[in-house]
């Protein structure tokens, strides 16, 4: 490799007094004190979260209010810390009787969580979101530890286009009248 | 003298100590607002006393510029533990934060704060005047320096002892310039060391109306002034010449092994430090309380006066203590040897030249400004 040999110029007679220079300097500062300061003041005012930002992962609900999580798992077992585990159930309600299943308890412990955002990218339903909460903390241990009715307070609804298991409820009710003819 | 003389000087004694040991304080807020906006920040802004806070609008407005800031910084060193480390000397070490906080306490008794004129007769607001007025303020504050050696001593730590034997070093190669740049203003002046009579020197217009220039030492000795507050800079230890402390590479310096208060005395004994010598400056080459372009009688007589000449000499304390602090947020710290070759090969050369210059000035045309 050619080595670069670079001189330092040697300085002008105006710098080797200090003077100008220190004036220089002296300028940008007294120009910076005037300018705005660049800080937050943060509990009150809030830092705007860009688009895609990964904070803690929320359930989310479709737009029907009905839990989009089925209880696959695969997040539990993508997840790298092993911040989730899933207590699959049955579903309750029985209007939501067409939907596979539902996740009797969800326990996401925001100690272990890297907000990776692997559980989302493998989730089939677009059930676990990262979503802009950057601030999560508690008193205690076991509060930190989100679960289920948590999760879905904190990921509230977000829009859907897809209305997978209404077209499916849809699909089958046709087939089962087309039977019929 | 009988008791009340006494009592009045007591009280004249307080109030100075305090007026100036809350400018000192308020400095150290000021050093981190002034830091905090150069950085493009707040600063301190939230601290807060319960009644005093919750006024409507002023009390928001303390808030933020910082004012409770200082009582709860204080009441921190007050409150915290005062460790005494087992390897240190003990005597020395306590001894050390008083002698450099001492020096500038006692400057104060000589300086003169303003003008008091009753019956056209004019006297100084000070302590006590005295003819030496310049050589007392140079000899006592000569002796800060022990302080700094003794504190880097007695701790009996390594980073210490280095930061003791630089401000030794240092302070010793600056004082000299002090001296030698105050010389020609004193010359000037016919030979008085009376800071009162350097101020009433001041007074006036220089070079006629039709220039028009304030008959301040640093429009016609701005080489003296220039010398004089470089070395005012390496005097109080102040970046870019924080030798002694410069907490990159020797932690803390010579207050590495100190905490609590005694570490506080140290720290508000350098911005009293700086109070004084700013009030030296301004004293001597800013006109002390002088207005640019206005005669010395043009203050009224009476308090009032009084009050407003001590207001105009305190003005241009505050704003060399910003000075103060701008520089230190603009410039990086001198490596040693820089420190050593400014003082020695640059600045006692250049206070020596000044000082022929102005003797031979002097000499040629006797009183040709004054």
């Amino acid at each position: 490799m050619a080595i670069k040999v670079l001189h330092r110029k040697p300085l002008t007679l105006a710098e080797r007094t200090y003077i100008l220079p220190i004036l220089s300097g002296l300028r940008i500062t007294l120009r910076n004190m005037i300018k705005a300061p660049v800080t937050l003041e943060y509990p009150e005012e809030k830092p705007a979260i860009p688009k895609g930002y990964r904070g803690v992962p929320t359930l989310v609900k479709d737009p029907n209010g009905r839990e989009k999580c089925v209880s696959c798992q695969l997040c539990e077992f993508v997840c790298p810390p092993k911040a989730i585990r899933i207590t699959p159930g049955e579903i309750v309600d029985p209007a939501n009787a067409h939907v596979e299943k539902a996740p009797k308890d969800f326990e996401l412990n925001m100690l272990r969580c890297i907000y990776c955002g692997l559980c989302e990218e493998v989730c089939p339903e677009q059930a676990i979101v990262l979503q802009d909460i950057y601030s999560m903390n508690s008193e205690t241990r076991e509060e930190i530890v989100l679960h289920k009715d948590k999760l879905y307070e904190l990921g509230g609804t977000l829009p859907d286009a897809h209305f997978k298991w209404d077209k499916k409820k849809k699909a089958a009710d046709e087939a089962a009248h087309g039977g019929h003819h | 003298m009988d008791l009340t003389d006494i009592l009045i000087m007591l009280l004249k004694a307080v109030v100075v100590v305090v007026l100036v040991m809350a400018i000192a304080g308020y400095s150290v807020v000021g050093e981190r607002k002034v830091a905090s906006w150069a950085q493009g920040r707040l600063g301190p802004n939230r601290t807060t006393i319960p009644l005093l806070g919750s006024i409507p609008v002023i009390g928001r407005i303390l808030t933020r510029l910082g004012i409770f800031q200082l009582p709860a910084d204080g009441a921190k060193f007050l409150f915290k533990e005062e460790p005494l480390p087992g390897h240190v000397n003990k005597f020395y070490y306590i001894l050390a934060p008083i002698i450099s906080f001492l020096p500038p306490m006692i400057i104060l008794t000589v300086l003169p704060y303003g003008q008091f004129v009753k019956d056209g007769v004019m006297e100084a607001v000070a302590l006590s005047q005295t003819d030496v007025g310049i050589l007392f303020v140079m000899a006592v504050s000569s002796i800060s320096v022990y302080g700094l050696i003794l504190a880097g001593w007695a701790a009996n730590s390594k980073f210490p002892f280095l930061g003791g034997i630089r401000a030794s070093s240092q302070m010793i190669s600056y004082e000299l310039c002090i001296g030698l740049s105050l010389l020609p203003v004193f010359m000037w002046t016919g030979g008085t060391l009376d800071l009162f009579a350097v101020v009433q020197a001041q007074g006036g217009v220089l070079f006629g109306e039709s220039i028009g220039l304030p008959k301040w030492f640093i429009i016609y000795q701005p080489l003296s002034a220039l010398l004089y507050l470089v070395a005012l800079f390496a005097e109080t230890n102040r970046l870019p010449f924080d030798m002694p402390e410069s907490e990159t590479d020797l932690v803390g310096g010579f207050h590495t092994e100190y905490g609590a208060f005694k570490f506080g005395l140290f720290f508000v004994g350098e911005y009293a430090h700086m109070v004084v010598g700013s009030a030296i400056f301004s004293i001597v080459f800013l006109g002390g309380w002088s207005i640019p372009f206005l005669p010395l009688s043009a203050y009224p007589e009476g308090i009032l006066g009084a009050l407003l000449s001590v207001v105009v000499l305190a003005a241009k304390v505050i704003f060399l203590l910003f000075f103060f602090m701008w520089v230190r947020w603009t410039l990086p710290r001198f490596r040693y040897d820089q420190v050593m070759n400014l003082g020695w090969k640059v600045l006692m050369p250049l206070a020596v030249a000044n000082l022929l210059a102005y003797m031979v000035i002097m000499a040629i045309m006797p009183g040709a400004l004054l």
